[in-house]
Formats: structure tokens, C-alpha cells, sequence
């Protein structure tokens, strides 16, 4: 027939393969399925009672403090680690990349062990820290803050690091030029230009630190109110309380919906 | 496009079904060929708990010599953990326990082939690191503040016990860690991590790095060690065989080899 006549669906091409919808959707379930499984075991008449337990609101409250302080702790150090690193040429900065980059690939329990030989009682730093102040971070909760931030820091380090590099400098020179010294320039300057990027990196770190098990349980214990967060709780729980179990297991992966939904723009792009 | 266009593609995409189907079909056969039940297999797979892991080797090389052929695999965790992945279906043979609770919790599920049988028993004792460092002497130490204690969960049976002893001293232990299985328990203690921990006297007997202190006849606690033969066991046979092994007189020597006691 005419061109006008054939159907517009050709420039996007026909219906795509079989092979690939299939194994697609294949790859789609991976992800809906365990989900879906949370949801139908939830027992849904209970959750209230089972979110309102001493286990629930012990670990509940004690994961939001422990993230929190951590992030906090993240941004205190990771900050200024971020800025020499897309800064300043240091020799060995590759190296300190590599470093900080480390306990995102790092199995979790590993972090947690090797944190234990440093900070241990008996460990490299850990034991003329004990010798000399009696302080003990292991089976503590500052020891769980630690675990968490030994985690979780690295994505906040190298979200602000890239957000630095993507800077336009012309800024911070025409700033410099107009005479503010070089902290004023960082705080009135750089900051609120990468603010964006700081706040995506510090509630990933967030996230990263809420969801951490391995480390914590290895470096600092699990004993409820102290250490006990709440991915150690759901782990003693699928032991005793099944049910107890999937209403936490519940409230994280709400936590981390909300966190998607909040750096959507960063992640899935335009949808 | 033109009608070569269109024939091409289907052309090709018949090609991709016919020519990978068949193939699919063979390997899916291939991985289900080796798991039949009642197919004599030779190989068996044995959940045991923790503080087994020490005694299992030498029970597992009697028993494979008794029974040429036939391979065995091993898997060590908490009681309680198994205990649940036995409900889960785990497709394992035997499961053996250090609390009577779990195996009876197997079997009310209708998992288990077969009645529960105890094979051994063990004592409780209080593990310090080689050199007490915390200077532990009694049951009642557990409760200095200064200590690093740590205890089994409370569904572990090592937990179980070790509650039972604590409420029968009337002692409120200051507790700083609480793990999910003794051989946790047991590393912690061995690295100097911890000062103090309730764990099997086998445990003890069995590391250069623990050292036992004896907890008196009048609060201590007999471990009692059950097992049974799995619904869900490939090779029920062979099964079975491991089941009457553990209570034979040979897997009672190599246990008591450990510092296991007879049932």
C-alpha cells in the first residue's frame, strides 16, 4: 500500500522476541516475588499489637538512633574526606579512593571481623584504647554506630566527591576573587551548590546504616536495647517469633520504599 | 518493511524457540536426574547441631566406612535454626539436635520418619578464655558488671541451659552479647572478646583457648541429644542407617572420645 498506510508501530520495531520478555519477566519476578511472599505471610490483624512489642519498639528506636548517628558521624568526617578527595592531589589519594571505596564491596561480616581485630578488647588499636581509657566499643552501642558507619559512609563519601568534581569551579573562583577567604567560600559557596548531592548521599547512608546486619552482629554484639537493631531482631526472630519477624521485616522494606521514592530522581531517572 | 523483512523476522524468532527449547528441557532434566527419592544415591545430608561439630568427623568416617559408598554431608548451626529450616523443607536426611524440643517439634510437624532417638549427653560449664582473665570462679561471677558475659539465645538449647542454671543459682547475669549459636559463643570466648560464657564442657575440653570452671552437681544442666530421620530425606535408607549408627556402641566411643556422655 501507500507509506501512510502501513502501521506506525515499525519505527519502534515489532513485538520484541519471546526469549527476551521471558527471561525479562523472569528478572521482574526475581524482585516482585519475595516481596509479594512478605505481603501474604504478614499477618495483618496483628500487626499493630506486633509493631507495638518490647522487641519491635526496642529495635526500632535503637536502629533510628544508630543510623542517625552514624549518618551524622558520616558527614562530620566524610565531608572533608570527600573534599581533598576531588580537591587536593595528595600522593596515595588512588589509594585512599580504593580505601574508602573497600567496605561497599566488603561482605558485611568481613567489615565487621576486621573492625573487631582493630577495635577489638584485644585488637591493634582496641586494646591500649582499653588499656588506657576503658573504653570498649565492641557489645556497645557506640561499637554499632561504628559498624554502621564503617558501611555506610562510603556512599556518602563518594556521592559529595562526585558532586565536587561535577562543580563548575568558575564559582568558587569568581567568589574567591570578590575576596571571601577559603572556608567562606566553602560555606557559602560550594555547599549550597552540591547541598542536593550531600542530602541524597547522607539518606543512602542512612538507608545503608538502618539495613546493616553482618558487621553490627559481629563487631558489636546483639543484645536487645544495646545493640540489638532491628535486622538482628527479624534474624532472632525467624527463630521464636515468625510472625514478630515479618511485621519488622515489614516496617524496613517500608523504610527503604521511602527511601527510592525519595532519591527517584537520582535513580530511575525518567521513569 | 518489505515482506522479506517480516519473514526474517519470524524466521528468526522461530529459530530462537525451536533451536533453545530442547536444550532448556536437558538441562532442567540433568539437575533433577541426581535427586530422586529412593534412588540410593549414596548420599546423605545431616543437619547437627553446633557443639556436634567437633564429634561429627570421626562419627561420619565410622560410618562411611561401614557403609562404602555412601557420602555424607554435614551442616552445623544452632538447634533452633534447624530446626525451622527442617520445617522449611530443607531436603536433608537426619537432624540432630542438643535440645529434645526441636526434634519434637519436627515430629509433631509430620516431618520426621521416624521416632526421635537421644544418642548422648553433655554437661554445661562456664567457658573463660585460656588464663581467666576475668578471674571467674562461680556461676555468681556471671553477674560482676566489670565482665564481658555472653550467653546463647534464648532459643538455643545452650541458652535454654544456661537460663536454667542462672535461675536455679538466683543469679541476674550482667549480659553483654547474646549469640545465635554456641560455636559463636564459643569464638567470641576463645578471641578474649568476651570474659565469661555458659557453653558445653565439650566445647571447653576441645579448645586450647577455653578453659572450663565447673559449675556444681546442684545447678547444673544435662544437654540431652536427639535425633531423627528426615520426611524429606532423599535417600530414606541410608537415613535411617545414620539414625541406628549414632546410638551403636562405636559412634558412642568416638563421642565419648569428645567428652560426650552416653544417653
Amino acid at each position: 500500500m501507500t507509506p501512510a498506510g502501513r502501521p506506525a508501530r515499525r519505527s519502534t520495531g515489532a513485538r520484541p522476541p519471546a526469549v527476551l520478555v521471558a527471561l525479562g519477566v523472569a528478572g521482574a519476578l526475581l524482585f516482585a516475588l519475595p516481596l509479594a511472599g512478605l505481603l501474604w505471610r504478614t499477618p495483618w490483624r496483628r500487626l499493630g499489637s506486633l509493631l507495638g512489642s518490647d522487641l519491635a519498639v526496642e529495635a526500632l528506636r535503637l536502629s533510628l538512633v544508630t543510623s542517625s548517628a552514624a549518618t551524622a558521624a558520616s558527614l562530620v568526617v566524610g565531608l572533608p574526606l570527600a573534599w581533598l578527595l576531588a580537591r587536593v592531589a595528595f600522593p596515595g589519594r588512588t589509594i585512599v579512593r580504593g580505601l574508602v571505596t573497600l567496605p561497599m564491596v566488603l561482605p558485611p561480616v568481613v567489615g565487621g571481623a576486621a573492625l573487631l581485630f582493630a577495635l577489638g578488647r584485644r585488637g591493634l588499636l582496641g586494646e591500649p584504647l582499653y588499656e588506657g581509657t576503658g573504653l570498649l566499643l565492641p557489645f556497645s552501642t557506640a561499637g554499632v554506630v561504628v559498624a554502621n558507619a564503617f558501611v555506610a559512609m562510603p556512599f556518602l563519601v563518594l556521592t559529595v566527591e562526585a558532586a565536587l568534581r561535577g562543580l563548575d569551579p568558575r564559582y568558587e573562583a569568581a567568589a574567591a576573587t570578590l575576596g571571601a577567604g577559603r572556608l567562606a567560600v566553602l560555606a557559602r559557596v560550594t555547599l549550597p551548590m552540591i547541598a542536593p548531592s550531600v542530602a541524597a548521599g547522607a539518606l543512602l547512608c542512612w538507608a545503608r546504616a538502618i539495613g546493616e546486619f553482618g558487621a553490627t552482629i559481629t563487631f558489636a554484639g546483639s543484645l536487645p536495647g544495646r545493640t540489638r537493631t532491628m535486622p538482628l531482631a527479624v534474624f532472632l526472630a525467624l527463630e521464636t517469633d515468625r510472625d514478630a519477624a515479618v511485621a519488622l521485616s515489614l516496617v524496613l522494606v517500608a523504610v527503604s520504599l521511602v527511601v527510592l521514592v525519595a532519591l527517584r530522581d537520582r535513580w530511575w531517572g525518567a521513569g | 518493511m518489505t515482506p522479506t523483512g517480516r519473514t526474517r523476522r519470524r524466521a528468526r524468532r522461530g529459530l530462537t524457540l525451536r533451536r533453545r527449547g530442547p536444550l532448556v528441557v536437558a538441562a532442567l532434566a540433568a539437575c533433577t536426574a541426581g535427586g530422586e527419592p529412593g534412588s540410593g544415591t549414596g548420599s546423605l545430608v545431616v543437619l547437627a547441631a553446633s557443639s556436634l561439630a567437633r564429634p561429627m568427623p570421626g562419627l561420619v568416617r565410622a560410618f562411611e566406612r561401614a557403609h562404602p559408598g555412601i557420602e555424607v554431608q554435614t551442616s552445623f548451626a544452632a538447634s533452633s535454626a534447624l530446626r525451622e529450616q527442617v520445617l522449611a523443607g530443607v531436603p536433608a536426611g537426619v537432624f540432630a539436635s542438643a535440645a529434645p524440643e526441636h526434634v519434637e517439634r519436627v515430629v509433631e510437624a509430620g516431618a520426621a520418619a521416624g521416632p526421635a532417638v537421644v544418642f548422648a549427653t553433655n554437661r554445661m560449664v562456664l567457658g573463660v578464655p585460656a588464663g581467666n582473665p576475668g578471674r571467674v570462679r562461680d556461676v555468681a561471677d556471671l553477674a560482676r558488671d566489670e565482665l564481658l558475659v555472653g550467653l546463647c539465645a534464648e532459643e538455643v538449647p545452650c541458652g535454654r541451659y544456661a537460663r536454667r542454671i542462672l535461675a536455679r543459682a538466683g543469679v541476674t547475669p550482667a549480659v553483654d552479647t547474646v549469640e545465635p549459636s554456641v560455636g559463636a559463643l564459643v569464638t567470641r570466648i576463645e578471641t578474649g572478646e568476651i570474659d565469661a560464657g555458659v557453653v558445653y564442657a565439650t566445647d571447653a575440653a576441645g579448645s586450647a583457648r577455653i578453659e572450663a570452671v565447673a559449675i556444681p552437681d546442684e545447678l547444673a544442666e544435662t544437654a540431652t541429644y536427639a535425633v531423627v530421620p528426615l520426611a524429606g530425606a532423599p535417600d530414606p535408607a541410608t537415613a535411617a542407617a545414620f539414625v541406628a549408627f549414632l546410638t551403636s556402641a562405636e559412634a558412642r566411643r568416638v563421642l565419648a572420645r569428645h567428652g560426650f556422655g552416653p544417653p
